[in-house]
């Protein structure tokens, strides 16, 4: 997350923190008898130990796809390729029955709606200390004493009696604490936090996004923030990739980004922000719709909806290149 | 949850009376009472007799006096005595009950555990082979009519293997406990087989439906495998409702009971109910049918409890 401490240090030493995540060239293809569909399209970025990304688009343009190919949860029908790395380990290769012990340990998840997230039938500290039971080997009694601590850990009031607490007896808040305690509990080397407070009013909201942030000066972990809202990404993220039907269309660090945005679709993204905070909820909105994306699409995927598009975008498809360092752009009106 | 108990007793309370009393009326405006049998069986009678004898039962009085009569009686423990046995309706509809809840006991028990066990393997691969095979199964049990049913289990077992007793259910007292366990295998069979296809598919489509919800991939994300998954986290959750579905099917299994043990000759509440109203025996009748709803209540009273319990987020106040 950003903090003063690492704006002020020099660019070096940060490019020299160890890679927690890297990923290369990830695409996740959906075949039905309608053809094939490429919802992920060769997405590639890194994010180092401490460091947060944050990844924006409207809804629908594959970021929780992208999340879940992390933790190998993209659904059944759904094929993934690329490369994928955690602190060094290749995931791709590895054998489906070694997924659930990188799930919850090297890389975990907070989902978006919190209130469907937890088990209705299962007490919140269990569904903490099963986490810590899975990976720590640690024995049931253990763990649930762990739990507590945990659940002290995210800010949660008298912890020892809520551990007992079944999910309804919360609020919408403290359950994506819960949530987040659970995803912490064995201090991954990555956290995705997909869309986690968007189900949230306002303030919570903000307590979260502290929380999220207080957690990872404390843990460290990397952390990929997945949000629609360009500007909760921009209070919180130090890089930012923005997405578009399954491709990155720009990607810099976050306070460049919102300063000088230079895809079509990014000024549109900030153009279309709410001026009031607290509607949060309403997506923003660019005229046109999404193309289809079963591969026959020749050019610029955002050639429907762009003011700028002329006959070249319709023909050739734009590739992410460096504008300037540091910031890259997929689109054929913006030269270096 | 006292509360909630009470209530619902009290509930049931209300429901017996009220059925007691329709039952009782019903009966009443029949034509014939017992005393015209007693005058048609005994041609010396005169019908100055019947009127004494009618008289001296009470007989001649409105039908809301008698009703009141044996409703005391009754609120004392004292159900009168059957015509036909000459026997208090107690000794008769106490072992008739006894026979009819451990065929429904061990039906429920074996269903339940057989419908969710192919339930949830079903919900694992939804159109799997193993899906296919237990959808086709359970829509045969389900269309299959249980006396039928019942007529080819008896073929099968007693006639033809001669494995198995066709009907009747023993001499208490004589052989052991697999003697008597013997008389119920095909009963309960015929019941289970008729039961069983539709729990299953409820179990099964509840638990596709849980299996796709938010906290299922929350658990995946922790890293439990999939036996936790679906053992730990899904079957609890479906379990609430198929348990829901158990408790609404209990009074059409108790029925259902009640046609098979009649089939199978056994001396359950349904045979008892069946020779009591066909031989006019007014108490008997009445008796068993009022005891044949208080164990369907009861269970679903259970089912209720089950289900409260089995679901944090409902509390029985
Ligand atoms: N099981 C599936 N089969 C085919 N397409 C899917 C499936 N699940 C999601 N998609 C498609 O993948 C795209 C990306 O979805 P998603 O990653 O959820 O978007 P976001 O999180 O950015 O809102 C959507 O267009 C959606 O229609
Ligand atoms: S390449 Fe053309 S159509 Fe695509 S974003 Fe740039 S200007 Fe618009
Ligand atoms: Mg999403």
């Amino acid at each position: 997350m950003r903090s003063n401490r690492l704006e002020s240090e020099p660019g070096p030493s940060r490019l020299a923190s160890p890679l927690a995540l890297e990923v290369d060239g990830l695409s996740v293809d959906f075949s039905s008898h309608e053809g094939n569909k490429r919802v992920v399209d060769g997405v590639s970025y890194a994010i180092a130990r401490g460091q947060t990304l944050g990844v924006v688009g409207e809804s629908g343009c594959g970021k929780s796809m992208t999340a879940l190919a992390l933790l190998g949860l993209v659904p059944k029908q759904g094929c993934v390729t690329g490369r994928i790395s955690v602190s060094g380990q290749g995931l791709s290769e590895i054998a489906i029955d070694e997924w659930p012990e990188i799930r919850g340990k090297r890389i975990a998840m907070v989902f978006q709606e919190p209130m469907t997230a937890l088990n209705p039938a299962m007490r919140i500290g269990d569904q903490i200390a099963e986490v810590l039971h899975l990976h720590e080997g640690l024995s049931w009694k253990e763990a649930r004493e762990r739990a507590v601590e945990e659940l002290r850990l995210v800010g949660i009031p008298s912890p020892a009696e809520r551990a007992n607490a079944y999910p309804h007896q919360l609020s919408g808040g403290m359950r994506q604490r819960v949530v987040i305690a659970m995803a912490l509990a064995c201090r991954p080397d990555v956290l995705i936090a997909d869309e986690p407070t968007t189900a949230l009013d306002v303030t919570i909201q903000a307590q979260i996004l502290e929380l999220m942030q207080r957690l990872q000066d404390e843990i460290g972990m990397a952390v990929q923030f997945i949000s629609h809202n360009l500007a909760v990404v921009s209070e919180i993220a130090d890089d930012v990739i923005v997405m578009y039907a399954g491709q990155i269309v720009e990607r810099a660090s976050a306070d460049e980004l919102f300063s000088n945005p230079l895809h079509p679709y990014t000024q549109g993204l900030i153009a279309t922000l709410p001026k009031i905070e607290n509607r949060q909820d309403e997506l923003p909105v660019i005229p046109g719709m999404v193309p289809r994306l079963d591969g026959t699409l020749k050019g610029c995927r955002f050639a429907g909806r762009c003011v700028k598009a002329d006959s070249e975008c319709h023909a050739l498809i734009p590739v992410l290149r460096s504008i300037s360092p540091g910031h890259d752009v997929a689109c054929h009106k913006v030269r270096p | 949850m006292i509360v909630f108990l009470l209530r619902r007793l009290l509930g049931m309370a209300v429901v017996l009376l009220v059925m007691s009393f329709v039952v009782y009326g019903l009966i009443g405006l029949m034509p014939g009472d017992p005393i015209d049998l007693m005058v048609l069986s005994n041609p010396g009678m005169t019908a100055a007799d019947a009127d004494r004898l009618r008289a001296l039962h009470g007989l001649d009085q409105p039908l809301i006096a008698r009703y009141w009569r044996w409703l005391i009686a009754a609120l004392n423990g004292d159900f009168g005595f059957s015509r036909v046995y000459a026997r208090p309706v107690l000794d008769i509809v106490g072992p008739a009950l006894w026979q009819t809840t451990k065929l429904v006991a061990l039906t429920l028990a074996i269903s339940s555990i057989l419908a969710i066990a192919l339930g949830i393997r079903s919900a694992i691969r939804p159109g799997g082979k193993f899906d296919t095979l237990i959808s086709f199964v359970s829509f045969a049990g389900i269309s299959i009519p249980s006396f039928w049913l019942a007529l080819i289990l008896i073929l099968a077992f007693a006639v033809g293997l001669g494995w198995l007793p066709a009907s009747g259910m023993g001499r208490p007292g004589e052989g052991g406990f697999w003697d008597s366990a013997r008389y119920l295998i095909l009963p309960v069979a015929t019941l289970v087989i008729a039961n069983l296809g539709g729990v299953t598919r409820y179990a099964r489509s509840s638990m596709i439906e849980t299996l796709r919800m938010d906290f299922i991939r929350t658990a995946r994300a922790k890293g439990a495998r999939e036996p936790r998954v679906v053992l730990r986290h899904a079957f609890p959750n479906a379990l609430t409702s198929v348990i829901t579905v158990i408790g609404v099917n209990f009074g059409t299994l108790f029925s259902g009971a009640l046609i098979t043990e009649t089939m199978f000759a056994q001396r359950g509440l349904g045979k008892t109910i069946y020779d009591a109203i066909l031989g006019n025996d007014f108490n008997l009748a009445l008796v068993a049918l009022l005891f044949a709803t208080f164990a369907t209540l009861i269970g679903n009273l259970l089912a209720d409890i089950a289900y409260a319990w089995l679901d944090p987020r409902i509390s029985v106040t």
